[in-house]
């Protein structure tokens, strides 16, 4: 039994476990006490003093790290206490830029709201001596603003604890305090995995992506060019927030029309790439299993944990599979294959990504990552690029027909969609390398309700709409789903059992990598994404509020919205996309053949932990 | 002391506080009596030794006025601000220690031979404005003085 502890908050009393902080216990009593350094799961240090609460004792508590006693009476909404927020909000403004018509978070800053919500009628009311920064914008995912930093920390607690990267930190003192990385040195000069959890933290504009709309307006402007593109599946699910729609809402249709609207000459879908992904992947693991290679074999498409291994963990180099990430190798087939059946000279070819990941402009710059010296991918915007170009083309996204994606690299099964949570690269190889290695067939499974089915069921109602494919919702091998940081599970294939393992977020990776080091875990196959719930919650991603964040689970959420995507195709394992098979036939010959080796698999490089 | 001595002895230093909670500042301060100073090489041998981070390392380095992140001279100059020798006009002494040693204060020569600090009171107000060379107190000076005393520590 949970042991429930009594209190009264406003005059509304509330029964919550021991433990619960004043701040969850007043969300539970319908009270929203406003934040700015909390974030759920990740950051709760009471340092912006925005959620004090009287207690009666002599000094206000944060309320995000006070926890609940027995008859305690919580007032949170006295005119001593909204004073004293808003003068810490003002004083949090006077060293704050407060340049918000151009800045990127514009209408979905946490700032910004809370001088609305806190009623501050002069932005201005403390002046004095105000710092001034560089932006500093030499890293090809992330840019920092200073000049717009609240010094919450939010940003450090995901790079330190969730990514257990921790390449940034504050430095200095007093008002000198500042975040940023040891030495002065831009973040490019770090060992920065680029994935963009801190942007995905910030509640100002103090980190946001680097801009490649201007790139690809230009692209799409410059008529002697074939501009085509691709979305990755994590995007279809969480671009209509951007666009008033409910979270766990899929999008797919009209993604396909927006992307089309936007002038580009072919709609392809990196599901199709992801599905090529899984019969190279699944047919390496195969061989490594038979003839005895490098053994865990784990997952490459996440180009976070790519460079976390690469420079934190560099002996499990040889661990990483070769396989290109799914956007990279429709890229190279984009540049191949598509342009020989379309008659066009691969120069005159440009391939834009549309991705969740702030990692994935990192990567499209990867000279590894080429043929015949063009890059695979030329160009990589994240789901909020994508959806400010919707917006800049006045394209009504929310009453768009769904359209589907041009055939030939836009077919896709549902082992594909489902790349983009955590587990799904994993489910959907175990889907075919289990089919291909025991000639058997899976089928759909009924489970009884958990997790997952109670987050698909959150997500139907959110988005008010029926679970069609009930029965269809679970395959084998769903024990790789959820939100657990490390989810393991055997799988008796023939005659041998297959141990897997699954990690997101960096962290959880390098707990994992370490079991494996002091050799307590033995695995054969491991899936790694660099964050945490997987793509679906990319650095790339719709930014959600911390408010929003202790009333639903984005990671959750968006998943569920992919699973039922995946319910709803009449193909689910990729060896059985038609599309693929007609390429190994026409094109490639096998999987993990000479000419699949040249275009679709890659290398990986030691990258140094400090620069030298 | 050779540098291979001084890692050395970092290490022992590092060995000995491995696994404590807050075992950064006694390593930062050791290394400061070791090196005199925590440069980047020392702070990322702290870093990886504790198994923290190298930015975690620097933020306690840049939090607290006792570590410097620069080699000292070798000799360190204080001139008070303290209010009295402010009054009495120590800002153009340390003015004039701009302008002969080429050094903005908290610096340190191009040759090592100074390292410019201004402080808070040295607690000789008597004697304002003073200004500290080492161990030695210098007091009621004129900027005029100035060029004479650095002379005598540059021989």
């Amino acid at each position: 039994m949970e042991n429930l502890v009594k209190l009264t908050i406003d005059g509304v009393s509330v029964e919550v476990p021991a433990g619960t902080t004043v701040l969850e216990a007043a969300k539970k009593a319908g009270i929203n006490i406003p934040t700015l350094c909390y974030l759920k799961d990740i950051n709760q240090i009471g340092a912006c003093r925005m959620c004090i609460v009287d207690t009666g004792a002599r000094a206000f508590g944060a309320a995000c790290v006070l926890p609940v006693t027995e008859g305690m009476n919580v007032k949170t909404n006295t005119p001593k206490i909204r004073e004293a927020r808003r003068v810490n909000l003002e004083l949090l403004l006077s060293n704050h830029d407060k340049k918000c018509l151009d800045c990127v978070r514009n209408q979905k800053c946490e700032l910004q709201q809370m001088c609305q919500d806190l009623g501050v009628d002069d932005v201005d009311k403390y002046k004095g001596k105000m710092n001034s920064y560089d932006i500093d914008d030499l890293s090809p995912s992330i840019v920092r603003n200073n000049n717009k930093c609240i010094l919450c920390r939010r940003c450090v607690a995901a790079c330190v604890n969730t990514q257990a990267v921790g390449v940034i930190g504050p430095m200095g003192r007093g008002f000198k305090t500042k975040i940023g990385s040891a030495w002065e040195q831009p973040l490019n000069d770090v060992a920065c995995i680029n994935c963009g959890q801190c942007i995905a933290a910030c509640p100002t504009g103090a980190l946001y992506e680097k801009d490649s709309t201007k790139a690809v307006w230009d692209l799409l402007n410059d008529e002697t060019k074939h501009v085509v593109v691709q979305p990755a599946p994590a995007v279809r699910v969480a671009l209509g927030e951007e666009f008033g729609l409910p979270m766990g809402t899929s999008v797919t249709g009209k993604l396909a029309a927006a992307l089309r609207r936007l002038g580009f000459e072919k709609v392809f879908d990196t599901d199709w790439g992801a599905d090529l992904t899984i019969m190279e992947e699944g047919t390496e693991f195969i061989n490594r299993v038979k003839n005895g290679g490098v053994l865990p074999m784990i997952t490459s498409c996440s180009p976070g944990w790519i460079k976390f291994c690469e420079t934190y963990y560099p002996d499990f180099i040889p661990n990483l599979s070769t396989c290109k990430s799914p956007h990279e190798m429709e890229g190279a087939m984009i540049k191949s294959y598509w342009a020989e059946k379309a008659g066009i000279d691969p120069k005159d070819i440009r391939v834009v990504s549309v991705m969740p990941c702030t990692a994935k402009k990192f990567e499209a710059k990867r000279p590894e990552l080429s043929h015949n010296g063009m890059q695979d991918v030329d160009e990589v915007i994240t789901t909020r690029e994508l959806a400010r170009m919707i917006k800049e083309a006045g394209i009504d996204f929310a009453n768009l027909p769904d359209e589907d994606f041009d055939p030939m690299l836009g077919e896709s099964t549902g082992a594909a969609v489902i790349f983009g949570a955590t587990g799904g690269v994993m489910e959907a190889a175990l889907r075919t390398v289990y089919e291909i290695m025991t000639e058997s067939k899976i089928e759909p499974e009924e489970v009884e309700d958990n997790d997952i089915f109670t987050t698909v069921k959150e997500a139907a109602r959110r988005t008010v709409k029926e679970i069609v494919n009930k029965t269809k919702l679970f395959m084998a091998f769903h024990d790789v789903r959820g939100l657990k940081g490390v989810k393991e599970a055997t799988i008796r294939i023939n005659d041998t059992d297959v141990n897997v393992a699954v990690a997101h977020g960096t962290a959880n990776a390098a707990k994992l990598l370490d079991s494996i080091r002091s050799g307590e875990k033995t695995y054969h196959f491991i899936e790694v994404m660099a964050c945490p719930g997987g793509c679906v919650t990319g650095g790339g991603q719709p930014i959600v509020s911390a408010q929003k964040r202790m009333e639903c689970d984005p990671k959750a959420l968006r998943a569920a919205a992919l699973y039922l995507e995946d319910a709803g195709k009449p193909e689910r394992k990729s060896h059985e996309n038609a599309s693929i098979m007609n390429l190994y036939k026409d094109y490639l010959g096998e999987p993990n053949g000479h000419l699949a080796h040249e275009l679709l698999h890659t290398h990986y490089v030691e990258r140094p932990k400090y620069k030298k | 002391m050779p540098d291979k001595e001084k890692y050395a002895k970092l290490q022992e230093v590092i060995e000995k506080h491995k696994g404590e909670r807050g075992a950064v500042m006694p390593c930062l301060q050791e290394a400061m009596n070791i090196f005199g100073y925590v440069p980047q090489d020392v702070q990322e041998m702290i870093a990886d030794g504790l198994g923290t981070t190298l930015s975690e390392v620097y933020g306690v380095s840049t939090f607290y006025s006792q570590f410097s992140l620069k080699p000292k001279g070798k000799h360190v100059i204080g001139v008070c601000l303290g209010t009295a020798c402010y009054v009495k006009g120590s800002q153009k002494i340390l003015d004039t220690l701009c302008e002969e040693l080429k050094i903005q204060p908290g610096d340190t020569t191009d040759d090592g031979l100074f390292t410019l600090n201004a402080t808070r009171c040295l607690g000789a107000c008597g004697l304002a404005p003073v200004m500290m060379i080492g161990e030695d107190v210098f007091g009621r000076l004129t900027p005029d003085q100035v060029p004479g005393i650095l002379d005598k520590f540059r021989a």
